[in-house]
């Protein structure tokens, strides 16, 4: 890349990037650098009570990964309902983190279990949270021709921890979600929520972490009443749009009332029996 | 240039590819493995897919790099043995294949999935397939097929679903595949974009991207001095004609002083590459000086609005199409209830899986002069010699596109030869002329055969969409429920240009009663220019549009009059005797009743034991059903003359055995593009003959090869073409008889002939014997004939409109999620009188194909332009149903025959997409209490108007303004 001084990109499955250079939306590159041909940057491991993903990890591999599916369930749900098999089976966590678009499922999921991720370039190799990466709609503080977001990394879902995703997609027109949302609890012994984390788009120009909702959650009791309250909460502290051809603002709010208080009793219901079936996946 | 090393299909390939080569070029171009086809280059339909170390991948955009070193399996691995897979035999078995451009791309697949699930040991679900297939569309099949064959393929015992008809002893009411089914599966099947003639150009077309524009100057001066560059042509240089047109001669084959809407062609190219002629197209300068852009059919017909057509007297007004029956003020006088009512309905797209593409060849090509390989015995393709101007496309009307392109060329239609290939998809959308005249035009400038491929998304921009709509309509009836009177107005879009408007929109009005007796009708539809897309014909022909008001405002009346609904549409439906709007008394053929019986029946027996419930709730979901009916013309009818020309030919052939058997061909110019005519033709000609269809072949569309068959339009082909090979076959027959009689030592007066033998008295003998004399004595055994069907009356004169229509019911049970407003069709119960079912297999792809297509209509499709600017300009933004939204279908046939049609048959191709979309709005109302009048139904606006309690919604997706209020009669 040093090479190349800025003319090179990188590109994970190019699901997005290929597209967008075929449909002219975005300069032919030069030379790309695959990161599915990078050594070792395709495997799902644990290391220092992290969950760690390599950038070349696709949905696929997301989705069928038992310790992900256990303890981190909400990142499963959202990249499985990314495009179909075709597109899962080659488009990357990394991608969808990186492209920073303000509801990348993957990118919600991830999120809400608090995620990390590794920057590399030709100095050096840090680890951001992942809120860090997120400049504006399509605008990551990743600079794509110079660094390479390595790995992703997440702490996992331990005792009574939880978490869920869900999404509502238009029948017509653009294949972008009206609303994605995600929620991960950890509770006390006695159903108290000790932390919460919460996290949607679109909802302003970068993924939404939904600070207001957690504090109104964290500390209270884990029931339908303090769900409803954190959904009322999100509505109070976000400014929704309504967005031609996608969704009217009416609408958005409709979903979180009904939709956040669901996966957040989904989320609960997890962190009580410790165990987790993702529901919707492929849909 | 890298080298790439693969494993395809199980053999080692090493090439040199720039690195930016996609695995689909890779695969079709340096491989030549043509069986992946290409349906968009934008990861959304899927139909590209193959295998990359067993997983399925869309390879229209998976760089050929990312497979470095893995093995890539495509179509073509599956029967390399020669025997089929598991899955491509199921796919023959349950007639999942149609136009077949998409069969690749679901039996890889499927192909992944059944693999995955085998080496997993488990079963493979429905809920299975339907997650696998997300994303690989099909236009044709409706899914329903699909999923039955990859089940049967798994190893499950899955009973193929072929509705129950009558059968003779031969061939009529059997169930097979379409003849070319096999070549599909195998991938084998030559579309046009498969063709690669040596010597070949490639062409783009530089088109308007503006709504509406006066042409100040056209600089092509840049685009002809870029090296590789062959021919750039303008309006100057069109020899002959510069306009074509379906109906009027109104669309510019390139535009000179005007555009009229963003699909324009201004200019065209011919270069050695893809890539040279699209930059060529980028550097020509065009000079336009805009003018305002009409965009909906209302505001052009207001006495300010722009004008597109700048020399017709009548402005904007394209045709006011009137239909009068009795006093209407007497029929609403009688009435005691009065539903009025405003409806509108999207613009929609055809979505063919294929985008166009035609090849021209110049008069004189020899592949031999440009390093390719002569066989002087070649009729057509590659290796052939070619003395005319001859076009390779996929076309709906083969024989108008030579006439046409004739024209523009400035010769005799003669002269110009066109030759059908293959064609991935048409429902209406291949009828006028896309790169037919243009690749004419510059291989005989060039004197290079020269292909033109649109992209999908010049797809999207160019070809003419099904019409939007907004109808009034009123409907008057009495207190026990029979209808008075039935007024309405109809304001439809016919775009920048005539196409099939006049005739698409006559169908609207016409039919604007519904299949119902009404006494008193009036109806005024007026067909505005306007600078969006052109629309024309869409499976359909503008009852799509006038269906779903009919059928909405029965359900309104049933319930403000307390009636049933069923009872409410049994007691006007049209009936042996009964006279339609436009005064054609119905004389037989009419099984509307028949099938309303058959699905109310299925319907109300659906609660397994539990009493009938219109609509119920579980949990979060509302269910209800829904029904609607309607009919179809077949043929194109209004006095417009209705032909097919057939040609059978039978000869001899030593068969496997060594034994001999007779063989026959119909040829006809008509179309396929999915629907399976040709096994409908070859059965006509082998129940003619008392044969096995095996032995029947069909040849299509070659101009210099095949009679007229006419357009391949309005439901008519089974009519028309199977009646002219039907008698063409008779012609031959009786042309061989006399040698049979010889042989017979009869007189001819004393031969019959009948289930494949001629007799006289008690000796009989059979075709072979007779083919062999008639060859012995010189008497040809082919002949040819021209069917004409029953002459019809124009509208207005009260005559017979059409010679046949087909009827339909269609019940469909919705699901709807109370949280997000979210409408899935769950089952849909059908009833089609169509006749007669000469294929069974064929016609139910039809109906399974047309509900689901209907289904588009009601809840997921909208071609949506801006200011006449299209937002829908990808495929990413049109969404067609995938598997996801198929139901459970359930198809009853309905043979209520016609005396005229072959056998008693009268068309399909556009019934089952008719009322679906009705009767999916109608459960809505049960289900929530909210009308939807508005098509696409709208998630958002609906589960906003049931929080709010309204009981009707009008805005549509997409819609900026409610619909307008449309005056009874129209404001002129
Ligand atoms: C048919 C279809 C359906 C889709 N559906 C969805 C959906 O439902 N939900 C959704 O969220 N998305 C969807 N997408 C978008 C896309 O597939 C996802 O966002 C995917 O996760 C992107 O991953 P990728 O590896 O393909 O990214 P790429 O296209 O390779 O890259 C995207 C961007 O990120 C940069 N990038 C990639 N990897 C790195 C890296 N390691 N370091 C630094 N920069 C990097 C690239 O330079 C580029 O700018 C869909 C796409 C298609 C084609
Ligand atoms: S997805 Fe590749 S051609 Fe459509
Ligand atoms: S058969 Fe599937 S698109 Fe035609």
């Amino acid at each position: 890349m040093g090479h190349y001084d800025g003319r090179a990109q990188v590109v994970g499955g190019g699901t997005d990037l290929l597209l967008e250079i075929q449909q002219g939306r975005h300069p032919v590159v030069e030379a790309m650098v695959d990161t599915s041909r990078i050594k070792g940057l395709d495997l799902i491991t644990n290391d220092n009570d992290h969950i760690v993903i390599g950038c070349a990890v696709t949905h696929t591999q997301i989705v069928n990964a038992e310790p992900i599916i256990r303890h981190g369930t909400c990142l499963v749900e959202s990249c499985g309902v990314i495009g179909g098999p075709q597109v899962r089976n080659v488009a990357t966590l990394a991608g969808n983190v990186a492209h920073a678009l303000p509801a990348g499922d993957g990118t919600i999921g991830l999120l809400a279990l608090d995620g990390e991720v590794e920057v590399t370039d030709a100095n050096e190799c840090r680890w951001i949270p992942m809120r860090e990466v997120f400049l504006g709609p399509g605008k990551s503080s990743i600079d794509h021709h110079r660094s390479i977001l390595t790995r992703l990394r997440f702490k996992p879902t331990e005792t009574r921890a939880g978490s869920a995703f869900a999404r509502v997609m238009r029948p017509q027109g653009v294949a972008l979600p009206i609303i994605s949302m995600a929620a991960r609890l950890q509770l006390g012994d006695d159903n108290t929520i000790i932390s919460a984390r919460i996290s949607l788009g679109p909802a302003g120009p970068v993924p939404y972490l939904a600070e207001t909702a957690m504090a109104v959650l964290a500390n209270g009791s884990a029931n339908a009443g303090q769900f409803e309250k954190a959904a009322q909460a999100v509505l109070s502290a976000v400014q929704l749009r309504t967005s031609k051809h996608r969704a009217s603002q009416e609408y958005r709010a409709e979903m979180i009332t009904t939709h956040l208080p669901l996966i957040l009793e989904r989320a609960a219901e997890r962190a009580c029996n410790g165990d987790a079936v993702p529901v919707g996946v492929g849909q | 240039m890298t080298t790439l090393h693969l494993q395809v299909n199980g053999k080692d390939v090493n090439l040199d590819v720039p690195e930016s080569r996609f695995l689909s070029e890779v695969i079709r171009e340096d491989l030549g493995l043509i069986g992946t086809k290409i349906g968009c280059n934008e990861a959304e339909c899927g139909i590209c897919t193959v295998l990359v170390n067993g997983l399925p991948v869309v390879s229209c955009t998976y760089p050929a790099f990312k497979a470095q070193g893995a093995q890539v399996e495509t179509i073509e691995s599956l029967s390399a043995d020669g025997y089929l897979h598991p899955i491509q035999q199921a796919f023959l078995d349950h007639g999942a294949v149609q136009c077949g451009i998409c069969t690749a791309g679901l039996i890889m697949t499927s192909k992944a999935l059944l693999d995955e699930k085998q080496a997993a040991g488990e079963v493979v679900s429905e809920s299975d397939i339907k997650i696998a297939l997300k994303d690989t569309y099909c236009r044709c099949t409706g899914y329903q097929s699909v999923i039955d064959a990859i089940r049967q393929a798994s190893g499950q015992d899955v009973p193929v679903n072929i509705p129950v008809v009558r059968q003779t002893d031969c061939e009529v009411g059997k169930a097979q595949p379409n003849p070319d089914a096999l070549a599909k599966i195998r991938g084998q099947a030559k579309f046009t974009d498969d063709y690669d003639f040596s010597g070949m150009l490639y062409a783009r077309t530089l088109r308007a991207g503006i709504p509406h524009a006066r042409i100040r100057s056209i600089d092509t001066e840049a685009a002809r001095a870029l090296p590789g560059v062959q021919a750039v042509l303008t309006h100057e240089d069109v020899p002959g004609r510069n306009l074509h047109g379906i109906v009027d001669l109104d669309w510019p084959v390139l535009c000179g002083d005007k555009v009229r809407y963003t699909g324009d062609p201004v200019a065209i190219v011919a270069a050695d590459t893809e890539v040279i002629a699209a930059r060529a197209v980028e550097l020509i300068q065009v000079t336009f000086e805009e003018l305002p852009a009409v965009s909906d059919a209302m505001e052009a017909l207001r006495p300010d609005a722009s004008v597109l057509h700048e020399d017709r007297a009548d402005g904007n007004l394209l045709k006011h199409i009137e239909v009068q029956k009795g006093e209407i003020e007497t029929g609403f006088a009688a009435a005691d209830v009065i539903v009025d009512k405003t409806y509108r309905t999207p613009t929609t797209e055809h979505m063919f899986l294929e985008p166009e593409c035609a090849i021209g060849v110049p008069a004189g090509y020899n592949p031999d002069n440009f390093g390719g390989t002569c066989d002087d015995k070649a009729e057509r393709g590659e290796t052939a010699r070619h003395d005319k101007t001859s076009i390779y496309v996929g076309s709906q009307i083969p024989y108008l596109d030579r006439d046409q392109t004739a024209a523009a060329l400035g010769v005799e239609p003669t002269q110009v030869r066109v030759i059908a290939t293959l064609m991935g998809g048409g429902f209406g959308g291949k009828e006028d002329i896309a790169g037919q005249t243009h690749v004419a035009l510059l291989a005989e400038k060039t004197q290079r055969p020269v292909k033109m491929l649109y992209s999908r998304q010049e797809s999207l921009q160019f070809h003419p969409k099904r019409h939007a709509t907004v109808i009034r309509i009123r409907t008057g009836a009495t207190q026990a429920g029979q209808l008075t009177a039935v007024e309405a107005t109809l304001y439809g879009d016919g775009g920048a240009y005539a196409s099939l408007s006049e005739k698409v929109l006559t169908r609207a009005t016409t039919h604007a009663t519904g299949p119902y007796q009404v006494p008193h009708v009036k109806v005024d539809c007026f067909a505005a220019y306007t600078n969006n897309a052109p629309c024309g014909a869409f499976r359909g022909f503008g009852v799509s549009q006038s269906c779903f008001a009919v059928e909405s405002n029965m359900d309104i009346l049933a319930e403000e009059l307390g009636l049933d609904a069923v009872e409410l549409r049994r007691l006007n439906t049209l009936d042996v005797g009964s006279v339609t709007a436009t005064g054609q008394k119905m004389l037989e053929s009419v099984g509307l009743n028949e099938c309303v019986e058959r699905v109310d029946h299925d319907m109300r027996g659906d609660m397994h034991g539990n009493d009938f419930r219109w609509t119920w709730q579980e949990g979060h979901r509302q269910y209800a059903w829904g029904l609607a009916i309607g009919y179809k013309n077949t043929g194109l009818g209004g006095g417009a003359p209705d032909k097919a020309s057939a040609q059978v030919e039978l000869w001899l052939d030593p068969a496997e055995s060594g034994a001999t058997a007779v063989r026959a061909q119909v040829r006809t110019s008509s179309a396929e593009m999915g629907q399976g005519l040709p096994a409908v033709l070859a059965a006509c000609a082998a129940e003619e003959l008392g044969i096995p269809i095996q032995q029947v072949n069909v040849l299509l569309g070659d101009t210099d090869h095949c009679p007229d068959g006419g357009p391949t339009t309005a439901s008519r082909q089974t009519f028309v073409s199977g009646n002219a090979a039907r008698h063409a076959t008779r012609t031959v027959v009786q042309q061989i008889l006399p040698a049979a009689a010889a042989l017979l030592n009869a007189t001819p007066e004393d031969v019959s002939f009948s289930a494949g033998h001629f007799t006289a008295g008690e000796k009989s003998l059979g075709v072979i014997e007779a083919i062999e004399q008639a060859v012995k004595s010189n008497i040809p055994t082919v002949a040819e004939y021209e069917y004409w069907a029953p002459k019809t009356q124009p509208l207005g004169t009260g005559g017979d409109m059409h010679f046949a229509f087909g009827f339909c019911a269609q019940a469909t049970l919705c699901e709807i999620d109370t949280h997000t407003g979210e409408v899935k069709v769950r089952k849909v119960i059908a009833a089609h009188d169509v006749g007669r079912a000469i294929n069974p297999m064929t016609l139910e792809g039809q109906i399974e194909g047309g509900i689901v297509m209907c289904i588009g209509y009601a809840l997921t499709e909208h071609y949506i332009q801006e200011q006449s600017v299209p937002w829908t300009s990808v495929m990413a933004r049109y969404k067609m149903p995938g598997i996801k939204n198929t139901p459970k279908i359930i198809s009853h046939i309905v043979e209520h025959a016609t005396s005229t049609g072959p056998y008693g048959a009268k068309g399909v191709g556009e019934l089952p997409s008719i009322p679906t979309s009705a009767a999916i709005t109608n459960a809505i109302y049960r289900a929530t209490g909210v009308r939807v009048r508005s098509l696409p139904v709208d998630q958002d606006e609906l589960l906003r108007a049931m929080r709010a309690g309204a009981n009707e919604i009008e805005l549509g997706w997409g819609d900026s303004k409610p619909i307008p209020v449309v005056t009874l009669g129209g404001e002129m």
